[in-house]
């Protein structure tokens, strides 16, 4: 496709192999971060081991000038680390791309391939002479690396070192060992290789107002602006890290301005079953509750989440999810506990979600679940992922409207139950399926008995059949009810497309790229809420064909479709991707390009 | 069966305490539980220590799991907020809740089941949280509402209505709650109402969590001879080590309890517990010596009761978390955004 010699200025991959545990993670921060205060749009993902020490670990920036956050398929430059991966590493560089490697030692002439070009650096050697202390020498290898990719990729010095200055504020030895290690990596590729390469880092001005944050940080930082005070988790990869930032946010902006003390409460609870009914009680007393968690946590809060569907609970959960069945593989990604949250728990149950696509989603669609649960009263499971939730993605500055108001739904204050004459939990006076309710200790006509059991419409216990069935009736009045409330999807049309695509979450960012990509011209409609508005149908029943883009193995989100909406099945075709790594853009291409062939066959 | 209201019809010269309520309105739905049942004499000690502590009952949130005893709630304290959880997760509700609006009275009534067997994890935590709480297990040794299976209290050689003797080793959350922290813990008889009442009166009053254990027959399923919950072996086995008054804030602590034969021990709100002692050898200051007392007698087949081990400075789930002094749910909405400026700073720390 390309000359081996023609610049290919900000749009490459580079991709670092290292070993856990190595304290790589700074490193490949520090040259992703360098890049983007350059002003050209990036995205790294984190491709670990569910481990501490020692076993192999991804790190893949993606540089794109347009703006591509998906995986493209490419590795341009690897930095090859981690001896014991080295093979597979080599194999996965495009044709035409470069492998870095330590050559501090002499190594087989059969490691190399015909098609890369391989670039020996004695790191260890260099390190080794140039530190004293043997974890100063590991770390520092790392560093040295960036310093070597400075000078290969273009990369400007003065912008690492403002971004080490950052990070090592008040620690200046740290700060020049760090500038030390990129000099020296710098020095000797310019004095060894041409640099730069043909694939390289020309700066642009298309950054400005951007962050690098992750979903988990910024789906935190929307709790905080919800107002919610109350947070329980059971630690699980990959959701910890957004409890985690909720912490943190809380300690930056909830002390108590008179007393010093907390505005909020977190607590770490005993597993996930315990999280979830601490949160439900929180609602219940009238605080803004969550809890995070994933797959094997969504699973043990099954039972409360149904308790919280027919009690009729506010609550918030978010499901970061990662690869199942079982435990499966906890630090990969997936989007398959779409159908295990839709209908969590058993009975007639069933419950909203929202599918955040990227961190900015996060962050609004934090507020956006507070606000529904409570107008709603029934629990909100916000279905992020592993690659939103624990990469860095690059984010516009977050906004926000001061004329903001939470939604508490429909609440009945001292003064207004004073005025009442009776109080019924569960009757649906304005005929939307949503009744009122009340927290404790309010008034005494506003108490009543919550229970998962059999209830009738004035809250009492009942195991009467009409009674019964008529809470049960009207809780789907509120399910249609919520159909106008939650987010709708967003739609992207192109002149004489005739079939379509249909994705959720994470999933959005193969797909953008492929809009421009596929064979012919394709719509678009990104899915973000269940239950699903007419809007859905409506775009289905405007499409012949509809290829459903998910990452999961058993096209769950293809089965809600079918389950939900009055749809004829086989104009649903399923391109799936659930290996653990994010999807592809090439993957998504490579499926979509193959079936548009086999259906003009047809 | 449908909720049931008792009528509430005040007769002239009812007594009403200074709120003006009478014990009809600390009163619930009718019971649906088997007549005789001692989870009844419970409620009814419930009603009245409400009754004579002078709580609003708006301000008292009343939670339960699963079970027999966990039906309860319904029979008493109609004007509180009532919620009845998922089987043995009350706990962690109780935990929100509270969390959320540290105001309110809380009480939670659980079984041995609830509590003992798929609850036994969340009993635990909320207990060393020290969740300001009444927590009551009306433990009768058997799960009543699938009809008699022995539950996790049930005691070695105990017989059922039908089949073998139980043979697993029981587990006693009095000893139990000793051993993992708790700050307040009794056991009673829900035939002995006027040990306790006084005792719920103390546990509803204290400052953290306060675990009572009452021994409450189940009259269909294991009142027989051969079981050791039975009214009968209750009776004759019962061995009561403390009895304690409680006495609210505003009354002075009379003359009568005569230094050695009694102790005042003062709660936060003011008021006393006053404990005297029946068992000359018990000392309910030493977590460690109340264990070896309890496993003593225990084995001689005595059922010790009385309020067993009080620490009442102890920090409960707020101090401990250090949370504002308001409830958090009625934090105004402005003080709790960050707001625009917020926003800046994040903006600047991701960068």
């Amino acid at each position: 496709m390309f000359k081996s010699n023609d610049v290919i200025a900000n749009d490459f991959v580079v991709k670092v192999a290292n070993v856990n545990g190595t304290g790589s993670s700074s490193a490949n921060s520090l040259l992703m971060k360098s890049i983007f205060h350059m002003g050209v749009p990036v995205i790294g993902k984190n491709y670990f081991p569910s481990n501490i020490q020692g076993l192999p670990t991804w790190y893949e920036i993606r540089v794109s000038k347009d703006g591509h956050v998906a995986r493209s398929g490419r590795v341009d430059l690897m930095v090859a680390m981690n001896a014991q991966t080295y093979l597979q590493d080599r194999d996965e560089v495009s044709p035409g791309g470069y492998l870095l490697y330590d050559s501090s030692w002499p190594r087989d002439e059969r490691l190399a391939r015909d098609d890369i070009t391989l670039l020996g650096v004695p790191l260890s050697r260099i390190c080794n002479e140039a530190f004293t202390s043997a974890r100063a020498r590991i770390l520092m290898k790392n560093i040295t690396y960036v310093g070597v990719l400075s000078a290969l990729l273009d990369i400007d010095r003065a912008v690492i070192s403002d971004q080490l200055k950052r990070t090592f504020a008040g620690k200046e030895h740290l700060f020049d060992a760090n500038m030390k290690a990129i000099q020296l990596g710098y020095d000797y590729a310019v004095e060894h290789f041409s640099c730069p390469l043909r694939f390289r880092v020309e700066p642009l001005d298309d950054t400005e107002d951007m962050m690098m944050i992750d979903g988990n940080t910024a789906a935190a930082l929307g709790c905080v602006y919800a107002g919610a005070t109350f947070g329980a988790w059971y630690p699980i990869t990959p959701s910890t890290s957004l409890m985690d930032g909720f912490t943190k946010f809380c300690e930056k902006f909830r002390e108590d301005q008179d007393s010093g003390k907390k505005n909020y409460c977190i607590v770490q609870a005993e597993d996930e079953l315990a999280a979830i009914g601490m949160t439900i009680g929180a609602g219940w007393s009238g605080a803004r509750a969550f809890t995070c968690t994933s797959g094997p946590g969504i699973s043990l809060m099954s039972e409360f989440l149904g308790f919280g569907y027919y009690a009729e609970m506010p609550t918030v959960v978010f499901d970061v999810q990662r690869v199942g069945p079982s435990t499966g593989m906890p630090t990969r990604t997936q989007q398959s506990d779409i159908l295990s949250c839709a209908f969590a728990s058993h009975g007639d149950t069933r419950h909203v979600l929202l599918f955040p696509a990227y961190p900015e989603e996060c962050f609004y669609f934090a507020i956006e679940a507070f606000d529904l649960a409570e107008r709603l009263q029934t629990p909100v499971i916000v279905l992020s992922d592993l690659d939103i939730g624990m990469n860095d993605w690059p984010c516009p500055k977050l906004t926000w409207a001061p004329s903001y108001e939470p939604d508490r739904g429909k609440v009945l204050n001292q003064e207004e139950l004073e005025h009442l004459e009776d109080f019924y939990r569960y009757v649906d006076s304005d005929g939307d399926g949503i009744c009122f309710r009340t927290y404790p200790g309010v008034h005494p006509r506003g108490s009543f008995f919550t229970r998962g059991s059999g209830h009738n419409k004035y809250g009492g216990y009942t195991e009467d059949p009409t009674e019964y069935q008529q809470v049960l009736d009207r809780l789907v009045r509120k399910w249609d009810t919520a159909k106008q409330f939650v987010p709708e999807p967003l739609v992207q049309t192109r002149p004489g497309a005739t079939a379509a695509i249909i994705a959720v979450g994470s999933s959005d960012g193969a797909v953008q790229e492929v809009l421009e990509n596929a064979d012919q011209p394709l719509n678009y409609m990104r899915i973000r809420a269940f239950p699903f508005s007419a809007s859905v149908q409506k775009f289905i029943d405007d499409h012949e064909r509809i290829f459903v883009v998910e990452q999961n193995r058993d096209a769950q989100l293809k089965t809600l479709l079918a389950i939900e909406l009055n749809v004829d099945k086989r104009k649903l075709i399923s391109v799936l991707h659930y290996d653990g790594f994010p999807i592809g853009s090439d993957h998504v291409l490579a499926g979509l390009n193959g079936l548009l062939k086999e259906s003009v066959k047809v | 069966m449908s909720y049931i209201s008792k009528p509430r019809v005040p007769y002239a010269g009812i007594k009403r305490n200074k709120l003006g309520f009478t014990v009809r309105d600390y009163e619930g739905g009718m019971s649906t539980l088997c007549a005789g049942c001692g989870h009844d004499s419970i409620t009814a000690a419930l009603v009245q220590a409400f009754f004579e502590l002078e709580i609003p009952p708006h301000r008292v949130a009343k939670l339960s799991g699963i079970g027999c005893s966990s039906k309860t709630p319904a029979y008493f304290l109609d004007g509180a907020h009532g919620l009845n959880a998922v089987h043995g997760r009350m706990p962690a509700v109780a935990t929100g809740a509270n969390a959320a609006n540290r105001d309110l009275y809380y009480v939670g009534v659980s079984g041995d089941g609830d509590s003992l067997s798929i609850g036994l994890g969340q009993f635990a935590h909320a207990i060393r949280r020290n969740v300001n709480m009444l927590y009551i297990i009306e433990n009768n040794g058997v799960y009543g509402l699938t009809k008699g299976q022995f539950s996790a209290s049930a005691d070695v050689g105990s017989t059922p209505k039908k089949g073998d003797p139980n043979r697993n080793l029981p587990i006693d959350p009095v000893v139990f709650a000793l051993g993992i922290g708790a700050t307040f813990v009794a056991r009673s008889f829900s035939g002995d109402k006027d040990q306790l009442i006084p005792i719920l009166k103390g546990g509803l009053m204290h400052k953290g969590f306060a675990l009572i254990d009452v021994i409450s027959p189940c009259v269909t399923f294991n009142d027989h001879v051969g079981s050791t919950k039975s009214y009968a072996h209750t009776r004759e086995h019962i061995q009561e080590t403390v009895r304690s008054d409680f006495v609210p804030p505003a009354e002075a602590i009379e003359v009568d309890y005569q230094e050695g034969s009694a102790t005042p021990v003062r709660l936060h709100d003011g008021s006393h517990i006053v404990l005297r002692k029946v068992a000359p050898e018990f000392n309910s200051d030493s977590r460690s010596e109340t264990i070896s007392y309890l496993e003593k007698h225990q084995a001689n087949g005595e059922i010790v009761t009385g309020l067993l081990y009080l620490d009442k400075d102890a920090d409960d789930l707020h101090k401990t978390f250090d949370t504002t002094d308001r409830p958090l749910s009625e934090i105004e909405f402005e003080e709790l955004c960050p707001g625009e400026a917020g926003l800046e700073d994040v903006y600047r720390m991701y960068r």
